[in-house]
């Protein structure tokens, strides 16, 4: 039989043992990781620019597209500018801007600052927000591409971090992103409308309606509606910034 | 006194410990362990591939590990022993994947982690590790291990190929046959049909050992 005090110096033992193999290898493999995250934030941004690029080329074609990374202020002001692999404003690159800490600051009232990608397709400019909202299980996220006119939908991209597969995790599926395609996120009259995710929105709303929504996913509603959230809710952050721009 | 003979690495014994559990005691088709991640990863290939290394890895090793440390575990607190050692080595193999083949650790998402609670696992560990010598609680870890991985691939090969006409992502299925009216057979990436496949593999394993049918 063991004594009780072998028992406790075991236990201790084996949890500072496994605590050092495990710190040691996290640290080990973290620039790879923190590479191949970076690497799929590039991927998802330039998804929304309708840019399909794997995990190899990524760098390159975000090089390639996205011309310029703006960092801006909650009233809209550009506050960082990162061009030409140069920061030329600011002092920190936008790409590197964490949204959801960002998110976290304004919801407690604090300074902010908001990313924005600029993509050059062969000479058509494109405007990408980043979303972060969330859904049935956790977080979902996405990028927006708007045209020049700030208004008109030029792609979209939605991913998830634990949603239900075949039913919340369908919003990553290009069947529902291609749905925004087109769509306006202003009114006639310039009023901020979004675009909504509604059971079937094709059915039961009116063409003026339809520009501004698209059909929810069957069985995954709380994440289409989440969606519908994130796309308000950020884009929202984003108004000033754009009503400086049509000024202009 | 007695002369305790020096046992081959890989005498008739210890190749059983191998071959076994593909065959007649195949922790998927015989012990029925490990149904769940069976049928959660194998609608395409590569991630049945890459979730059938990870096990074998966590098998062998937490098998190795733990027989090394068999004589000095106090029997109370024997599980959490077990547990620690398992989510550790999950928990390593989760960081490489991680590291080195991102997009596949992106869909297998939950299911790596979820080997901690693979009950051949635990099975192996409380029946073979803790009774048996290292070298042979490692050959019973690979063999476990390659037993759900075959089944895994089996699987994996099937459901890819009618699922979505591609194996590794390749297409193979060719134009032609979409052309005469062929087409992808949408239920067979569900894992319902994953649970037929199982199924069959049963059914034709059975027929050919007639020795793992219930008597009574």
């Amino acid at each position: 039989m063991y004594s009780n005090s072998y028992v406790f110096r075991y236990a201790a033992i084996m949890v500072i043992l496994v605590a050092a193999v495990l710190s040691a290898m996290a640290m080990l493999l973290k620039p790879a990781q923190d590479k191949n995250v970076a690497v799929l934030k590039m991927r998802s941004i330039l998804a929304a620019a309708n840019i399909e690029a794997s995990a190899e080329n990524a760098i390159e074609l975000f090089d390639k597209y996205i011309v310029e990374e703006d960092a801006l202020s909650p009233k809209g002001d550009v506050i960082g500018v990162y061009r030409n692999q140069k920061l030329e404003k600011g002092d920190l690159r936008p790409f590197e801007i964490n949204l959801k800490e960002e998110l976290y600051k304004q919801s407690k009232g604090n300074e902010y600052e908001l990313p924005l990608y600029i993509a050059d397709i062969n000479g058509k400019k494109l405007y990408i927000f980043p979303l972060l909202g969330r859904g049935l299980w956790g977080q979902i996220y996405g990028n927006l591409a708007l045209e020049a006119d700030f208004n008109t939908v030029a792609g979209s991209m939605f991913g998830h971090d634990k949603e239900t597969p075949g039913l919340g995790a369908e919003i990553q599926n290009t069947e529902f992103e291609v749905q925004f395609i087109g769509k306006k996120i202003f009114d006639g009259s310039g009023k901020f409308t979004s675009i909504k995710v509604l059971k079937g929105a094709s059915k039961i709303l009116t063409p003026e309606q339809l520009v501004h929504g698209v059909d929810a996913i069957s069985g995954g509603t709380i994440t289409s509606n989440g969606v519908s959230d994130m796309l308000q809710s950020n884009l929202t952050n984003y108004l000033e910034f754009i009503k400086k721009q049509n000024i202009n | 006194m007695e002369v305790k003979e020096k046992e081959s690495f890989f005498s008739a014994k210890n190749r059983k410990l191998i071959t076994n559990p593909l065959n007649v005691d195949n922790p998927i088709t015989v012990q029925v362990l490990g149904i769940c991640s069976a049928l959660a990863v194998t609608a395409k290939l590569k991630p049945a591939f890459v979730m059938a290394i990870s096990l074998v890895v966590v098998t062998a090793f937490s098998n190795l590990i733990i027989s090394m440390i068999r004589n000095g575990i106090p029997p109370r607190i024997r599980i959490i022993v077990q547990l620690t050692v398992v989510a550790t080595l999950v928990i390593l193999v989760d960081q490489f994947l991680k590291a080195y083949v991102f997009d596949v650790s992106r869909q297998l998402s939950v299911f790596v982690g979820l080997i901690i609670t693979n009950c051949i696992l635990m099975g192996r560990l409380e029946a073979f590790a803790m009774a048996n010598k290292p070298w042979q609680s490692f050959l019973d870890g690979i063999g476990n291990g390659l037993g759900y991985s075959w089944i895994l691939l089996a699987l994996g090969f099937v459901r890819e190929l009618f699922g979505s006409g591609t194996l590794w992502g390749f297409k193979v299925m060719p134009q032609a046959f979409f052309e005469m009216g062929y087409k992808n057979n949408g239920l067979i990436i569900l894992p319902p049909m994953a649970l037929i496949l199982v199924g069959i593999i049963i059914w034709i394993q059975r027929s050919r050992t007639p020795g793992l049918i219930d008597k009574s």
